[in-house]
């Protein structure tokens, strides 16, 4: 069977773009005849990635692996990096500016949703080097 | 009988083979095939977009005559509430329910009385909090249609509530029998506003059968009760709702309506509707209890089988609340039987390239070689929509890549350009 495999750049700071990866996946996904709740989870998750590349990291990349069993999806940005990873995963800690607050984003629930929706989810930041997310989502 | 009843349908007499309506339709259901367009069946929602669209009027609903009341020892007409919109200078639904009279009918049974039925029904269901939040409402049957072929994830948010049309329906009829008619002697006739009515009464989503007997559209009755107004006598009609119930007319009523909570959202227009759906797949709305979807611009009063410019009749309505109760239908207990769905709304899957998984990977990678070679230019000129569902067409053998007209064009020139007949 055949890899399927796509691609997205993901702008910096263009909020009204950010969210094109996830809706382009999910509509490639059913295409692929993926069940429902695996297309669910990875739009979710992806979005969730997408709005943090755009706020955080002034955009970046997303490489996407398609399976039969599984979607994998691998974000990478060289943007400013995490300090602190363990602080950065807790539900509610954010630190999104209010300019980006007052959109409605920036409520710190951005990673641990990409966690919490991913079945597996892999995170390695350097300060002043970048960022890279890996998720997979197992379909049943 | 065939899987599929649509109400819409297309005149090939009248159709030139232009590509307004493939462009126009939200699910992409529509292809023109040597030279006339065709309907796909298992992705049209019945929407009336073409119908809107279509500068030839080649697109058309199946609705039935008025002369069908005919058939019926006692006539029943279900009024929706966008009815009232269409009139000029009317203070009262009362003179359009005299007007039905003197036309032949020998009851009016407003559909705005058990819209607030449905109201207080909804009201109930969210309080519980049994449903996964937000709550998408179930009235509006293009809605109910696009969920059904786009949206699988979102199925279990929809509210098993039967639509206002069909409660009134089942309530007339019980209502004869109890002053001792026959329920078959009973004829429902609802006085559509748009085609996805039709097709929700021939072929219901969620009840596995319809009280409505029939469907006559608002515009080929409207001669008729404006004549009939003129000389109406007013037998003084009483009432039979108040301003929640006709506010279900337009977009944002039904949810302005359930007055027991502000968290809500309505979108109209099947583009903003398709948006809505979207991000509800993704998590994005945080915090909203009740989701209102109205296929048509507007709401209710957009239908396209009306006669009045959904603004105005908006607006006549507005007057026409002015001095109303704010409703006159509740439920004295539980939500009764007959407002609830007695059949699952069930995920009809089209998008899938293959019949398997398996032939669906197989078919994408075909779909993405196809994609590398078109132009992107979305130019309809083979057909169909985009370049994209030229591609799928091309991979489920509906269509051929010849069909496209800039690659063909390239080949010719490349031909002639051999030949040394390309004028160089």
């Amino acid at each position: 069977m055949p890899n399927i495999h796509m691609h997205y750049v993901v702008p910096g700071d263009d909020f009204t773009r950010a969210g094109e990866a996830s809706a382009d996946l999910k509509a490639r996904l059913k295409k692929l005849g993926m069940p429902s709740d695996a297309v669910r989870k990875v739009a979710i998750a992806l979005y969730e990635g997408e709005i943090n590349l755009a706020i955080h990291a002034g955009g970046g990349e997303i490489e996407v692996q398609v399976f039969p069993d599984k979607v994998e999806m691998t974000l990478t940005d060289t943007g400013p990096g995490i300090p602190d990873i363990d602080l950065a995963m807790r539900a509610g800690w954010s630190t999104a500016p209010d300019e980006v607050r007052s959109l409605g984003f920036g409520a710190g629930m951005g990673l641990p949703n990409m966690k919490n929706y991913a079945d597996d989810f892999e995170i390695e930041s350097e300060v002043g080097v970048g960022t890279r997310v890996f998720m997979r989502v197992n379909v049943a | 009988m065939s899987d599929y009843f649509h109400s819409v349908t297309l005149d090939k007499d009248e159709c030139k083979g232009c590509i307004n309506c493939i462009k126009r339709c939200p699910t992409q259901a529509i292809r023109v095939r040597d030279g006339k367009a065709h309907i796909i069946t298992e992705l049209c929602i019945d929407c009336g977009e073409c119908i809107r669209v279509c500068p030839h009027h080649a697109k058309k609903a199946i609705t039935d005559p008025l002369s069908i009341m005919d058939n019926y020892r006692y006539k029943v007409a279900l009024t929706p509430p966008s009815l009232y919109g269409q009139f000029n200078n009317i203070e009262d639904p009362d003179l359009v329910f005299a007007a039905l009279k003197d036309i032949g009918f020998d009851e009016v049974f407003d559909v705005a009385r058990a819209a607030e039925l449905a109201s207080d029904a909804t009201r109930r269901m969210l309080a519980t909090g049994a449903m996964p939040s937000p709550v998408i409402s179930s009235a509006c049957p293009a809605v109910l249609r696009l969920i059904r072929v786009r949206f699988p994830s979102l199925i279990n948010r929809v509210q098993p509530l039967v639509a206002p049309v069909e409660i009134a329906a089942r309530m007339a009829k019980d209502e004869a029998e109890k002053r001792g008619l026959k329920r078959e002697e009973v004829g429902c006739i609802f006085l559509t506003p748009c085609p996805a009515k039709v097709t929700a009464i021939r072929m219901p989503i969620g009840t596995a059968t319809s009280d409505i007997d029939a469907a006559v559209a608002v515009k080929d009755v409207y001669p008729l009760l404006v004549g009939a107004m003129k000389h109406a006598k007013d037998e003084a009609e009483r009432p039979q709702s108040g301003r929640i119930g006709i506010g279900w007319a337009e977009s944002g009523g039904e949810a302005a309506g359930l007055l027991t909570t502000d968290a809500y959202l309505a979108a109209d227009g099947i583009e903003n509707v398709i948006r809505v759906l979207e991000d509800l797949e993704d998590n994005k709305y945080a915090n909203i209890e009740f989701v209102e979807l109205d296929a048509c611009s507007g709401g209710c009063v957009g239908g396209v089988l009306q006669v009045e410019n959904p603004y105005i009749a908006k607006s006549k309505i507005k007057k026409l609340r002015r001095y109303m109760p704010v409703s006159m239908n509740h439920l004295e207990e539980d939500i009764p039987a007959h407002m609830l769905w007695d059949t699952d709304l069930e995920y009809s899957p089209v998008m899938e390239l293959g019949k398997t998984k398996q032939e669906s990977f197989e078919k994408y990678a075909e779909f993405e070689d196809i994609m590398e070679k078109l132009p992107d230019l979305d130019c309809g000129s083979c057909g169909a929509p985009t370049c994209e569902s030229f591609a799928e067409d091309v991979v489920r053998g509906n269509a051929v890549l010849g069909d496209c007209v800039v690659l063909m064009r390239k080949k010719m020139e490349a031909i002639l350009k051999a030949a040394g007949l390309d004028g160089t």
